[in-house]
């Protein structure tokens, strides 16, 4: 027999082993160490394990005992839950870490418009429904310890409370105590919910395996111990009193859903799923790893309850068996084991569920009290973190012993399992409001505050008052006949449905007129603007992650958001965070502009310490009142409308891509018609220098060659190369004449003069050239024009349409008419003669390079008129050809100086 | 029998030599200087060889090239094209059009007399 | 993200598996419910000429189940935990 000093030693030492695991966590965390474990989807799946109580340790087996498999159904509603993650957990998570969410009530006030009623409902729910919990815990472990300090004939659990073996309450008052400390220890070192409670993590996780390595070591123990193997054990469990399958079909569905229900509403499950949830990625770890761990947990509870049911004296406490079996036989080891089990289960779970409910009172029920009352405005100086972490240690300390004094008021009566399940009949009122926060954006908040209202009062009379038995809140008479004598308002069967069994009765009604009531109030209520903008988020929570965009801007001064900020997360975070702040607005320094995004994100920092609702409401203060803009509402009522914006914007996008190519596309186009511009200009250049070539080649062979020349032969072929080599040289000279002209790298010589002087100059140099007699008929009189232009280059063009004249004419009587029209401020000069004219198909091509009209004989390589037009458009003039006129025609049009200096280039003229 | 050749080249001063030429050679050397008549005077004077010059005025040396090999009379008359042209794409053109000769302006007075005998020794057979 | 170059066919391969792993994930949940409801069609008490289901055979029922909801979530998690991820960041 393992005496109670020993015992209590080695549950000391084990307290100080958490106590060292926890605090080397925190610093490994501080150091930035350890995150391989600390971070890790283990410790997430192990956490998760807090869902096991000391009543799932003790109570599954007292619960098979009474009756049968329905205990496994506790464990079949999470593991539905988790293997079905994708449905419910992943939106949980997503949204508890876009809007940093503290807890259960946190969120269902956010989602319904960040209502501080709301909140507090949610809390007061859950502390009524978590309290009896909590007291279940410290009865688990007080009712333990009894068993090994009771006398030798009362070993066997048979407790009739006749003489108690220890001070119960005494024993539970240290517990208590014990746990206090730990959670406040671990739990309050820092505000920012969101950074995890590393020590209380890892704490729990080897309290996890903990219990799972007693749980299986009492089963391995009695299944190959006692019963002598498995197939043993098997024929034993059916001939045990629990033999056949007896569950009722409505409490196997019910109790299945209640526990899935349970499993996400319960504050202590969606701290550690949700709050403390590091990546998203571990949800889908635990997805098999945590239905795994239930497993094992319920696996031997069966073989435990049978074995402890043949073996221990009529009249033992079931919910012992995993301690009396091994101390029955003398295995005090293992029954220390057993014990150190159910401790690690029943303290871990009063310590998450107190850091849980904590939060949630210091969040919605203290702060929100204490900013209403003496301390009139936030931006008074003095730091609010210790106000915060004052009051969230109250607030431990307040739900524990709202826990001790619930177990010494009930007195430790009742079986685990019983309250366990009331209790989840409590938080599981919060999964419709939930499930329709997350899901469908119709939900209102006066649908919620109805729901759970009818909801939770339901249970409270159906589940919780019944609970307490005959006559102790509620009277006999009532159970019996109803409230007030209504028959159809009796606790256990309501509205005349008796018959039922009462648990199944108590969720139907509780939860299905919750539902009614939050659906239809939704349905007829109408939303605030807040509302509809949380709402819109939380339910296409995978469409924008973006935060919401809540208050309009510079009403607050960045000062006065500095200080509260300061207060509440401590002057070095808040400073790092409004610098952050102030590099995304892109300003180098001071302090950010007090944009709508910075407001709501500094809102996201302070929820995560103080809780969306607190949070909002000492923003507003400071901002001036929850201001939802416009633009806004417009946003959040009319998603279409981005929508089409967006895809407007994309076909702004494709048309300016398709403008792109279609720009390419032409420059492309040009390019290649330049590559083949300057192809065919180098075949045409080619062409022309390879033809007087070849008679300069052909004739020097002859005159090298050929003997018995004539010496008028050998005259005639000299003459012919002297000539095809001028030929050469002229083209080789218009050549780089063009190529001069076309790149602009020729520099004009401004000079004034007469256009008479110019065409006295061209026609006495044309006429020179001696190719052919032409007549040329000038009228004087109207050429008396003043030019300010390069005059040489304007001869050469007059020379070059001489010249062409001269060659081209096909008359018998050659003439050249020059006419010239001087109109306002520009000149034209035709050159007409009385040849046969050009083709109409032929004439747009004379200008260009090495056209030569077809049938007009001439040695020209064709580059006269592709010069002319050059030089003219460089004098910023025109030459074009006349189509009207009787022969060939050209019209030279030129730019005239200014009236004012006309007069003066005149008298210039006519001195000259 | 002296031999017949025409001449299609709008150059007066390389028709000139290639006539001298050729007339030292015993060739009867009958000049165009324009390329729209030369088919029809080929036809009627189904000379020993021609000699196309590729820019002409009118119809251009190819297709003179091209009209004459249609006619099934004219399938093997040796034809002798010479061009100031420098592209390979036309010696190309050329020869799928059925040249038997193709030359690039400028020529040595030797290459373009033995070009010429080759294509009308007798037995040689062209294309 | 991944630097591996694939012939478009594979990857449509790829997507094409993941969504219908995916599809997986979301219907297991139900498939799990459905056999765990079973036990509700057993009779209760000896009834007539139907014996009750005895309680190992209940619990080897219950249990196996189990096991095999577990190992078909292991089984989906090796086979999309990666592109979950990757998804998650894109």
């Amino acid at each position: 027999m393992v005496s109670l000093n020993q015992l209590i030693a080695v549950c000391l030492l084990y307290v100080v082993g958490l106590f060292i695991v926890a605090f080397a966590a925190e610093r490994a965390a501080i150091r930035g160490r350890g995150d391989w474990l600390l971070r890790s989807p283990l410790v997430y799946t192990l956490s998760l394990s807090i869902y096991c109580t000391g009543w799932t340790f003790y109570g599954a087996v007292g619960y098979a005992a009474r009756s049968g498999l329905e205990y496994v159904t506790i464990y079949l509603g999470p593991s539905l839950v988790m293997i079905g993650w994708w449905w419910l957990l992943r939106r949980l998570v997503r949204i508890g870490r876009s809007h940093r969410v503290t807890s259960v009530a946190d969120l269902i006030s956010s989602r319904y418009g960040k209502s501080n009623l709301l909140a507090i409902l949610v809390t007061v729910m859950a502390v009524i429904g978590v309290t009896p919990y909590i007291a279940l815990q410290l009865q688990s472990v007080t009712l333990s310890l009894s068993i090994f300090a009771a006398p030798a004939g009362v070993a066997n659990g048979v407790l009739d409370g006749r003489a108690e073996p220890i001070n119960t309450a005494q024993a539970a008052f240290w517990i208590a105590i014990g746990l206090a400390l730990f959670t406040v220890l671990f739990g309050t070192r820092n505000l920012n919910v969101n950074e995890r409670h590393h020590g209380v993590v890892i704490a729990i996780a080897v309290e996890a395996v903990v219990k799972l390595l007693a749980l299986i070591a009492v089963g391995v123990f009695v299944v190959w111990g006692l019963a002598g193997g498995v197939t043993e054990a098997m024929t034993r469990i059916d001939q045990s009193a629990i033999g056949t399958w007896q569950v009722d079909g409505g409490r196997w569905a019910a109790l299945t859903f209640l526990a899935a229900a349970a499993f996400v509403c319960l504050p202590r499950m969606f701290q550690v799923m949700v709050v403390e949830n590091d990546e998203e990625r571990h949800l889908q770890t635990a997805s098999w790893a945590f239905p795994l761990y239930l497993m094992m947990m319920s696996l031997f509870v069966v073989p435990i309850a049978v074995v402890g049911l043949d073996l221990l004296p009529a009249g033992s406490n079931p919910d012992l068996f995993v301690l009396s079996l091994p101390l029955s036989q003398g295995h005090n080891t293992l029954a220390m084991f057993a014990f150190l089990g159910g401790f690690s289960s029943a303290t871990s779970m009063v310590i998450v569920a107190t850091l849980a409910l904590s939060t949630m009172v210091s969040n919605h029920i203290v702060m929100p009290i204490w900013l209403a009352l003496g301390q009139t405005s936030v931006q008074q100086s003095g730091d609010v973190r210790h106000v915060v972490i004052l009051s969230r240690r109250v607030s431990i300390l307040f739900i524990i012993s709202l826990g001790y004094f619930y177990y010494r008021a009930s007195g430790g009566s009742g079986a685990l399992a019983a309250i366990g399940t009331i209790s989840f009949g409590g938080v599981a009122q919060f999964l419709p409001v939930l499930l329709g926060g997350i899901f469908w954006r119709g939900a209102t908040r006066m649908g919620a505050l109805w729901g759970l209202g009818i909801g939770f009062g339901l249970w409270v009379f159906t589940m919780l008052l019944p609970s307490f038995g005959p006559d102790a809140v509620l009277s006999a008479a009532t159970l019996e006949q109803g409230l007030f004598g209504i028959g159809w308002l009796r606790p256990q069967a309501l509205f005349g449905v008796g018959g039922l069994d009462p648990t199944v009765h108590a969720v139907v009604w509780s939860l299905s007129l919750n539902t009614l009531a939050f659906i239809l109030v939704s349905l007829f209520s109408f939303p605030s603007p807040v509302e509809r903008l949380q709402g819109a988020q939380f339910v296409n929570i995978f469409d924008h992650s973006s935060p919401a965009r809540g208050w309009t801007a510079s009403v607050a001064a960045s000062e006065d958001l500095m200080i509260m900020a300061q207060r509440i997360l401590g002057a070095a975070e808040a400073q790092a965070f409004f610098r952050a702040q102030a590099q995304l607005q892109e300003k180098s320094e001071g302090l950010p502009e007090p944009t709508p995004a910075f407001v709501q994100a500094l809102e996201r920092e302070l929820a995560a310490s103080v809780g969306a609702a607190t949070a909002h409401a000492m923003v507003s203060q400071l901002v001036g009142g929850a201001s939802v803009s416009v633009q806004d509402l417009l946003a959040v009522a009319d998603e279409s409308a981005q929508m089409l914006e967006y895809s407007s914007q994309l076909e702004v996008k494709s048309r300016e891509l398709s403008d792109t190519a279609e720009k390419l596309r032409r420059a492309n186009d040009k390019l290649t018609q330049l590559s083949h511009q300057k192809d065919s200009f180098l075949s045409q250049v080619s062409h022309e220098l390879r033809t007087p070539m070849t008679s300069i080649r052909s004739f020097s062979e002859i005159l090298r060659d050929a003997e018995a020349l004539s010496p008028q032969e050998k005259t005639r072929y000299a003459s012919i190369i002297h000539s095809e080599t001028i030929r050469l040289t002229r083209l080789l000279d218009d050549l780089l004449d063009l190529s001069v002209l076309e790149n602009g790298e020729v520099t004009l010589n401004q000079q004034r003069g007469s256009l008479r002087d110019v065409l006295d100059l061209a026609v006495t140099t044309g006429q020179a050239a001696n190719i052919r007699e032409i007549k040329i008929d000038r009228d004087r009189d109207s050429e008396d024009v003043a030019l300010e232009t390069d005059l040489d280059r304007l001869s050469q063009v007059f020379i070059n349409l001489i010249t062409n004249a001269q060659k081209y004419c096909v008359s018998d009587a050659p003439c050249l008419a020059v006419r010239v029209h001087a109109s306002g401020s520009t000149v034209a000069v035709d050159f007409i003669d009385n040849g046969a004219g050009i083709d109409a198909d032929a004439r747009d091509l004379i200008f260009e390079k090495f056209t030569r009209v077809a049938g007009q004989g001439g040695e020209g390589a064709g580059l006269g008129l592709a010069i002319c037009r050059e030089i003219i458009t460089r004098l910023r003039g025109e030459i074009s050809y006349l189509p009207d006129s009787p022969g060939t025609g050209f019209r030279v049009t030129l730019p005239t100086p200014q009236p004012g200096k006309l007069q003066e280039l005149n008298r210039f003229a006519a001195s000259a | 029998m002296t031999k017949h050749v025409v001449l299609v080249e709008d150059e007066t001063n390389i028709a000139e030599a290639i006539r001298f030429l050729l007339g030292r050679e015993g060739w009867r050397v009958e000049t165009l200087a324009n390329g729209n008549a030369a088919v029809e005077v080929i036809r009627k004077a189904r000379p020993d060889l021609v000699m196309l010059d590729v820019m002409l005025p009118g119809k251009s040396g190819f297709e003179i090239l091209k009209e004459l090999r249609a006619d099934a009379g004219f399938a093997d008359m040796p034809i002798l094209m010479l061009t100031a042209r420098g592209h390979a794409r036309d010696r190309e053109m050329a020869e799928l059009a059925g040249v038997s000769r193709f030359m690039t302006k400028p020529f040595s007075n030797a290459e373009m007399l033995d070009a010429v005998r080759e294509l009308t020794a007798p037995g040689s057979l062209t294309a | 993200m991944t630097g591996r170059k694939a012939s478009p066919l594979f990857l449509e391969r790829r997507s094409y598996r993941f969504r219908r792993m995916m599809d997986a994930v979301r219907l297991l949940p139900l498939l799990v419910l459905a056999f765990w409801m079973v036990p509700l069609l057993w009779p209760v008490q000896d009834a007539g000429d139907v014996a009750a289901v005895s309680m190992s055979h209940a619990v080897r029922y219950i249990f196996g189940v189990w096991l095999g909801a577990i190992a078909l979530a292991f089984f989906l998690w090796r086979r999309t935990a990666r592109q979950i991820v990757q998804e998650a960041k894109s």
